[in-house]
């Protein structure tokens, strides 16, 4: 285990050599040096500026990290990034090469005045930290694929003179660490560039930790979702959940079935072209991040009959059709045809090996209302249990999906309506109502759960709410090791049906880097008043 | 024959009439606004009293153009006979907590005009920061600001809002809140604000603004001279608000004040002797002022043309308070209904459209007091990378 060590206080501790200070133990206070002279003031009250960020303004709060005293200058006209000797990835790591580009700038600015020095070090008599060296230790380090459930993003990271050596066992770690290290450099009230002499050992404490975007309810342009992306990366969040379609608005342009975007769009500008789509799939993939696309049904599929006919249900008003329609029709063979082509190119087209396929909502008044319907009920002997008829079309999705070889992620009424699911089903738990009543007995059932109730970021309410997503402790349910070991991660979920790209990203962030530190750090980083400075200095940098 | 546009004869020319003239003022209180607008074939017709009429009509006219699916531009037959049912119709946003970059002030007035939006309420400081740049006390900004150098609001950076608001007749209301919310104020004006105490020793730690000392009252005339000369509108909003006694209560000099003047314990009376002085010093300057309501809660003498600004929800509900503050005979302004920045999921727009100002037990004359509202975007958790949607 990790040695603790009590850390000196006021200057006698800083005039120590190194602390040691293992994030699982952190009584925060201590982690700054003295402890605060008076009670710290709520965040609410006046407090004058104290000047440039604290040099441990990470977030999310890594695993394991001893920082000194100890600064080393970096210039940035020499200062690079660079493959370490004995990595696995090399300059045809087009992954990290393009990292590599990103976090210089990040970190220096764009500034065309960082041009190669070779002028005699000016300013601190530091000694200069020259390169950081990337190294990555698996044979195959992953720069041509796709990241998945199970890819490692742990890394280590040791600052020190002469060269940083940042490794990791995959490329995915390798960005996670590059992310670090960038929030580590930091500047002088003099302009020079600086970083603590530290040592950091990280991962994440849970592997699925994702952001939820809805582009039916208003269409966001592909400048707001890359936009996100970035964002995302800064919070080491590696999931998009794209829930791309749903009743309002239908923007995915499908190559089998084009008349859906065509019809089904709010208009022709309103769509993501496949150009689009590998746009955001690619960008994603760069950021160590994947891109599970959600194609809700049976419900919520309003703008889908648009574009394709006989897909939906009639609703009926006693013998008549209304005209108004319902979820898609289970009865039809038709159905599963059109199922079976269209999961084929999603298939294709989105590269994770999960697909979320929805089936949240259903309402089933519509299906009651139908005769069809009714008779099919009846020869099924389902009764009048219409749970019974989800469940059967859902079955039948998944059986289709499988066969494709995707895994797949529902919402938790299909758990709950008790349909047939594959033993690798993930369950993803939104209903707010006692959801760790839900998440015992998802995972006590054996099914691996994804958390996003205590999450919906779309909730908006007067003052400091990211307190409340951070409180959120998501093992705090009743089970076993094994069953908390099926909880792999969570989602803030942020619906869209009063978001577009105009109040998007403020709305967003930094509110999700609350859940993105909860899915990430350790289960005792919980300290509110730390994190309310790490995170005020950490939004600054985003923005 | 089939090509022929659906529409009338294109019309080539909106005529603007102003009956009075006055390109050059600044809008006030008793501006005019009402206009008139005469859409017919071969005549477009916009005619107001004044000028402020004429931005009015011309907003309107803006949104009264259409485009069809074959991009042409048309206007339908019209005629609208316009005024505003409220003479004061405001915005606030707040400086202090988050300083707000000039372009979002600016971007802010534009959509002011967009809705007729004809007062900008600036409460330029508070205690957080003072972003002011005085030129008789350039030490307040510069001590106060949250960084003297970038968030500040130049002279020129004055001038051009409130240029930029004339233009958009939009008045320009600075408040300079005191005698509490004034922390930011202190390191730039030292011996300005009252030493708390804790027990016999100061604590280091400062309250309101000291009322008892004769320094103050020439600081604030001073500071009030140039805040007069530089924001033209007639009138000034002098705060007033949340006034905190436990500092005043802890020092005993002013214990001692409050012994001498007969005030007893209670401070209300040591609020309003500094409010009195300062509404007198502002009426020698020239101008009027608006005060929050606590000014007229606490007892204190206002001119009879004073504006009260209602904003608390307790302990008196508002619409009481608007009651009690018309029947004393003043004038009222409403806002306690429309902080904007209490967020709430939904569309929390149709609760501050359901608000009725005139809906309190009161006679005509009452009502006809009550001149109008204020939306207010408290600044707490709102700067440029919000501000906008927030709003609007």
């Amino acid at each position: 285990g990790r040695r603790a060590m009590g850390r000196a206080m006021g200057l006698a501790g800083l005039l120590l050599g190194l602390f040691l200070v293992p994030a699982v133990l952190v009584s925060t206070s201590f982690r700054h040096g003295a402890p605060p002279a008076e009670p710290v003031p709520e965040p609410a009250e006046w407090e004058r500026a104290s000047g440039p960020f604290r040099e441990d303004s990470l977030w999310p709060l890594p695993q394991w990290l001893r920082t000194s005293p100890r600064q080393l200058q970096l210039a940035p006209g020499r200062f690079q990034l660079v493959h370490g000797a004995g990595s696995s990835a090399g300059p045809d790591c087009g992954l990290l090469q393009d990292a590599f580009r990103r976090y210089y700038e990040y970190m220096f600015g764009q500034s065309p005045r960082w041009t190669r020095g070779r002028g005699p070090p000016g300013g601190r008599g530091e000694p200069e930290l020259s390169q950081l060296q990337v190294v990555i230790e698996a044979p195959d380090p992953g720069c041509y694929s796709y990241p998945h459930l199970a890819s490692s993003e742990a890394y280590h990271l040791t600052v020190t003179e002469p060269v940083a050596i940042l490794k990791a066992d995959e490329v995915w770690g390798a960005l996670r660490g590059l992310e670090t290290f960038s929030q580590l450099v930091h500047e002088d009230d003099y302009g020079s560039f600086l970083v603590n002499e530290s040592e950091i050992d990280d991962f994440p404490r849970f592997a699925h930790r994702g952001i939820l975007l809805d582009t039916s309810r208003h269409y966001l342009p592909l400048k707001s979702i890359l936009t996100n992306l970035d964002a995302m990366a800064f919070n080491k969040f590696n999931v998009l959940h794209w829930h791309i379609v749903d009743d309002q608005s239908f923007p995915y342009q499908s190559i089998y079935f084009p008349e859906l975007s065509d019809k089904g769009a709010y208009s022709y500008n309103h769509v993501y072209t496949p150009t689009d789509v590998s746009l955001v799939i690619e960008y994603a993939r760069l950021r160590g991040i994947r891109v599970i696309p959600e194609f809700d049904t049976p419900g919520h599929t309003q703008s889908w009959g648009k574009g394709q006919r006989d897909l939906l249900t009639p609703c009926y008003s006693g013998e008549h059709p209304t005209g108004s329609f319902g979820p898609i029709n289970p009865i039809l063979n038709t159905t599963y045809d059109f199922m079976t082509k269209f999961y084929k190119e999603i298939s294709s087209v989105f590269p994770d090996a999960y697909i979320h396929l929805g089936g949240d909502e259903v309402n089933f008044d519509c299906w009651k209302s139908n005769p069809e319907v009714r008779e099919f009920m009846r020869k099924q002997g389902f009764g009048i249990d219409y749970a019974k008829l989800e469940s059967y079309y859902i079955e039948k999705i998944l059986d289709i999906v499988s066969s494709y070889n995707k895994g797949y992620v529902v919402w938790q009424e299909v758990f709950d309506n008790k349909a047939q699911l594959k033993p690798d089903t993930v369950v993803q738990v939104w209903m707010g109502n006692n959801y760790a009543h839900e998440l015992s007995s998802v995972t006590g059932a054996g099914f691996t759960a994804i958390l996003a109730a205590p999450w919906y970021l779309d909730y908006i309410s007067y003052g400091q709410d990211w307190k409340k997503y951070y409180s959120v402790e998501p093992l705090n349910f009743p089970g076993s090791e094994k069953q908390k070991k099926l909880l792999i991660g969570g989602e803030a979920c942020l619906w869209g049906e009063f978001v577009d790209a105009t109040n998007l990203t403020p709305r967003l962030w930094p509110r999700a880097s609350a859940v993105g530190e909860r899915l990430w750090s350790s289960r005792n980083v919980t300290n509110l008043q730390d994190a309310y400075e790490r995170l005020t200095n950490h939004r600054c940098r985003m923005l | 024959a089939e090509n022929e546009p659906p529409w009338g004869t294109p019309c080539t020319q909106l005529l603007v009439f102003v009956a009075m003239p006055g390109c050059d003022g600044f809008p006030s209180l008793d501006s005019k606004e009402n206009y008139k607008l005469s859409v017919s074939e071969g005549s477009l017709l916009l005619s107001a009293d004044a000028i402020w009429g004429a931005l009015r009509g011309l907003e309107t006219f803006s949104q009264l153009v259409g485009r069809d699916e074959n991009g042409t531009y048309y206007i339908n037959k019209t005629e609208i006979v316009d005024f505003p049912r409220f003479p004061h119709r405001g915005l606030l946003l707040d400086t202090s907590r988050h300083y707000l970059p000039l372009r979002a002030i600016l971007e802010t007035l534009d959509v002011m005009a967009y809705n007729k939006f004809n007062v900008f309420h600036w409460h330029i400081v508070d205690d957080p920061s003072f972003p002011y740049e005085s030129f008789t006390f350039p030490e307040l900004s510069k001590q106060g600001a949250f960084n003297p150098m970038t968030h500040v609001y130049t002279a020129s950076d004055v001038q051009t809002v409130i240029e930029y608001a004339r233009l958009r007749g939009i008045r320009v209301i600075a408040e300079f809140d005191t005698p509490g919310h004034t922390l930011s104020w202190g390191p730039g004006a030292p011996g300005l604000l009252t030493p708390c105490y804790l027990g016999k020793e100061p604590s280091g730690t400062y309250g309101p603004i000291n009322p008892i000392l004769n320094s103050t009252y020439k600081f604030v005339t001073n500071l009030f001279q140039e805040v007069s000369t530089v924001f033209p509108d007639f009138f000034l909003h002098l705060g007033g608000d949340e006034v905190d006694f436990t500092c005043w209560k802890s020092n005993p000099k002013i214990r001692a004040f409050m012994k001498e003047m007969g005030f007893g314990e209670d401070y209300k009376k040591l609020e309003s002797f500094y409010i009195q002085r300062l509404l007198d010093i502002i009426s020698s300057l020239g101008k009027g002022y608006i005060v929050w309501q606590e000014v007229f809660d606490n007892g204190a003498e206002v001119r009879p043309d004073t504006i009260v600004h209602v904003w608390k929800e307790n302990p008196t509900p508002y619409m009481e308070e608007m009651a009690n503050v018309t029947k004393a005979g003043y004038r009222a302004l409403l806002s306690a209904p429309w902080y904007l920045n209490r967020i709430s999921y939904g569309q929390d727009w149709m609760a501050a459209y359901k608000v009725d100002p005139l809906k309190f037990k009161g006679v005509p004359e009452q009502k006809d007091r009550v001149i109008g509202g204020e939306a207010c975007m408290w600044g707490e958790y709102v700067d440029v990378t919000n501000l906008t949607p927030r709003l609007w």
